[in-house]
Order: structure tokens, then C-alpha cells, then sequence
């Protein structure tokens, strides 16, 4: 039986994924913000995941305003690192896995989540920067990775509540997969940031802090708050944290083993975290 | 500017992208989806106005495209991740293009972001400006 035990929430800023590209990331300027990553690279390694379901939004990449699905789960053999207008970032292929995503599908769908099937499509920097952050420059990625794009970009964006609600029947649907597979749900984007208009460059520290120290054992309450409040609070892009409670939704009790938070990296607030479940007494 | 229907419409400096912004930024937005290939970029580089008229665009659309109006684009139904698809191909940052939505110029913009960025305090609210 396939089983999941850990899962991470991270920023997916496209700068960190061109520094990463032109072998820069070890310049000490951006020591602030790598350094908080040095810990997940040695975690994930002892983790060894077979698969990892990547909640990330597309950024008018591979779905422009054609077709707008809320929820889009890739069902392909593999994915494709997108040109998003000046080249495709040097990265591996991202292999799927298919089987596990189908039955995904097939599970949610009957248990009230009508997700859109994909299967062709090009991942943006969204999926490819978390992947780049926690495994750093490799050959060959060292899982196999399920893309879930939620839209958070054309207003409105799933709910809090429902993105929590989808993380927990992920975590049913995970559990029912008769292989036997070490699967984790990476919940990516935010933190506060905004990219238009005369308040453009909000960021809002006491909000994104207290959304990762709530997240561990008061997801429900933060699956409370609206789009309109995040986008107050925390900017237009502020709302992409319904992400991050996908991941949660799909973890039972967990323990905190990781943190880290870097203001700014260009427009945004970086937030990183790792939840590892806590053992049945 | 979103209408002032939407609980929404009141906070500072900001326009949501909700679905009537989407209806009238929608032929703005496809045309900027068609710099995503290199083949286009060039085409709009050698001719924008001619490029332009290939879309179903308003005319202020087309002349606040020619005008980099990223402010202008946005009140018109532009969405941002759509848009920074004309800055990239004029071989701009993210940040240089967000900078010209706000009254600092790139290099203040930078800076503020370097000093923890814009503080919520006064930026929820209307009222908070008066």
C-alpha cells in the first residue's frame, strides 16, 4: 500500500530558479536565502520519496485564458520544463506516474473533487523551482512527481477550506493505491507578495509567520480565511497559500522539522517548511 | 479598477483579476500569450502596431501596449503574468516592470523591497490613506 508520511511547503520564485541555472547559487549574496534550504537537501535524501505530488498554480504557461481549470491533475509519462518566453530552464524531464495519477483522479472524482485531467502539458517555474531548490542541479530528477495546478490565478481561487478538504482525500486516495510507494505532497508558492498596481512589493511578515506557526495544529482556522483577506493582507499573490493547506490536508499530526523565511527574493517573501508525521503512540 | 460592487474594489492600489476583468482583458491577454514564442516576439518587434492588429484589441489597448502602460493594462483587463510576457521580450525584469505600476522609480522600488518591502500598516483600507 502506497503511504505518505511527510510533505513541505515552499516558495516557488522564478528568480531562484535562474540563479540555480547559471550556477550562482552558492554566491555568498545569496547565502540568506539557500542556506535554508541545506537541511531539506540532506532530509529529502534520508526520505528517499518514490513520488511526490506537487500542488503548484500554472503562471499563463501551459493554460492561458482559453481554459481555466481549478483543479488539474498531469496524468502524463512525463512533462516537459516550459519556455515561459526566453528558453526552457536547463532541468531534467519530469517523469510522472501515471498509474498513481489516474487512480488519484478516479478516487477524488468519486469522492466530489472533478478534477481536470491533463495529459499534455509543459511545467512552468512554478512545478520545476521547488524541485530545483530541494534537490539542487542533478541529471536526472530523483523522483517521480505528479503535477497538481490549482488556479490561483483568475479570481476566484479554490478556498481555503476546500484546498484542506482536497488535501485529506488526496491522503485517502494515496492510502488505497495498493503498491507499495513512499509518496509526500509539496505545497508550493506565496508567501505575501504583489505583482501589480500602485501597492506592488507588499509584503506582510507578521502574516506569513503566523500562517506557518498556525499551519502545524490550526490548518482548519487558516482554511478559514478568504481570498479577499489574503489579498488585503498579503497581497494579490498572497493568496497562492491555499497551496501550502493542500500539503497539510494531506498529513495527519505532524511535527515541524524545518523553517525558513527570507524577505525579499525580488518581489516576494520566501517561506519554507517540513512537516514529518508524528508516530502513533 | 474593479466595480465598486465587489467587496473587494476598496483596497489601495490594487485591481483583482476576477471574471470581469478577464471578459474585457481577453484578446489583450491571448495577444501577450503569443509572445510565449520566439517567432512571434520577432514579428512584434519588427512591426508592433502591425502586430497589434492582427487582435481583436481596443484601440486603447493597443496604444497602451505601444506605450508600455503597465498601469493603463491593467485597468483595460490585463493580467500581470500575462503581461510580463511584453517586458520580457523587451528584456526587462519582473520587478522593473511591476516598479512603473507604483510611484517609485525601479531603483526605490528595489530598494524598498531590500528593506522588508511595503508595509501593510495603511495599504488595507481606504481609510487608512485619509
Amino acid at each position: 500500500m502506497a503511504n505518505i508520511h511527510a510533505g513541505l511547503g515552499t516558495s516557488h520564485i522564478p528568480l531562484l530558479g535562474r540563479i540555480i541555472d547559471i550556477g550562482d547559487s552558492a554566491k555568498p549574496d545569496w547565502t540568506p536565502v539557500f542556506s535554508g534550504f541545506e537541511f531539506t537537501k540532506q532530509w529529502i535524501q534520508k526520505q528517499a520519496p518514490d513520488v511526490i505530488i506537487l500542488v503548484y498554480n500554472d503562471h499563463a504557461t501551459t493554460f492561458d485564458m482559453k481554459f481555466i481549470p481549478t483543479f488539474a491533475i498531469g496524468c502524463a509519462e512525463e512533462f516537459k520544463p516550459a519556455d515561459e518566453g526566453y528558453g526552457a530552464r536547463p532541468v531534467p524531464i519530469v517523469k510522472g506516474a501515471p498509474e498513481l495519477a489516474w487512480h488519484l483522479t478516479e478516487q477524488l472524482i468519486l469522492n466530489g473533487f472533478d478534477m481536470t485531467v491533463v495529459n499534455e502539458m509543459d511545467v512552468d517555474h512554478g512545478l520545476t523551482v521547488p524541485l530545483s531548490m530541494v534537490f539542487g542541479q542533478v541529471e536526472k530528477w530523483p523522483c517521480r512527481v505528479i503535477p497538481l495546478a490549482v488556479n490561483t490565478v483568475v479570481y476566484p481561487a479554490p478556498t481555503g477550506e476546500r484546498c484542506l478538504a482536497l488535501g485529506k482525500a488526496l491522503r485517502k486516495a494515496i492510502e488505497q493505491f495498493p503498491a507499495e510507494l513512499n509518496v509526500q505532497v509539496w505545497g508550493t508558492g506565496g508567501m505575501s507578495h504583489q505583482l501589480l498596481g500602485e501597492r506592488a512589493g507588499l509584503i506582510n511578515q507578521p502574516w506569513d509567520i503566523s500562517f506557518m506557526d498556525r499551519l502545524k495544529d490550526n490548518a482548519t482556522e487558516l482554511a478559514k480565511i478568504s481570498q479577499e483577506q489574503y489579498i488585503r493582507e498579503s497581497g494579490t499573490e498572497g493568496s497562492e497559500m491555499v497551496m501550502w493547506l493542500i500539503m497539510r490536508g494531506a498529513l495527519n499530526r505532524v511535527k515541524e522539522v524545518h523553517r525558513h523565511y527570507h524577505v525579499p527574493v525580488s518581489n516576494t517573501a520566501l517561506g519554507h517548511i517540513i512537516f514529518e508525521e508524528e508516530e502513533l503512540p | 479598477m474593479n466595480s465598486n460592487n465587489k467587496s473587494y474594489h476598496d483596497i489601495p492600489g490594487t485591481t483583482v483579476f476576477d471574471g470581469e476583468m478577464a471578459r474585457k482583458g481577453f484578446h489583450l491577454n491571448q495577444f501577450c500569450m503569443s509572445l510565449m514564442k520566439a517567432v512571434n516576439r520577432e514579428a512584434f518587434k519588427q512591426n508592433e502596431r502591425a502586430y497589434l492588429d492582427q487582435y481583436p484589441m481596443s484601440e486603447e489597448q493597443k496604444q497602451a501596449v505601444l506605450d508600455r502602460n503597465f498601469t493603463q493594462l491593467i485597468a483595460l483587463g490585463g493580467n500581470i503574468y500575462y503581461l510580463v510576457k511584453i517586458s520580457s521580450a523587451d528584456g526587462l525584469s519582473v520587478a522593473a516592470a511591476v516598479s512603473t505600476m507604483t510611484n517609485l522609480s525601479t531603483e526605490e522600488y528595489l530598494d524598498m523591497m531590500r528593506q522588508g518591502g511595503r508595509p501593510p500598516e495603511g495599504n488595507r483600507y481606504p481609510k487608512e490613506q485619509q
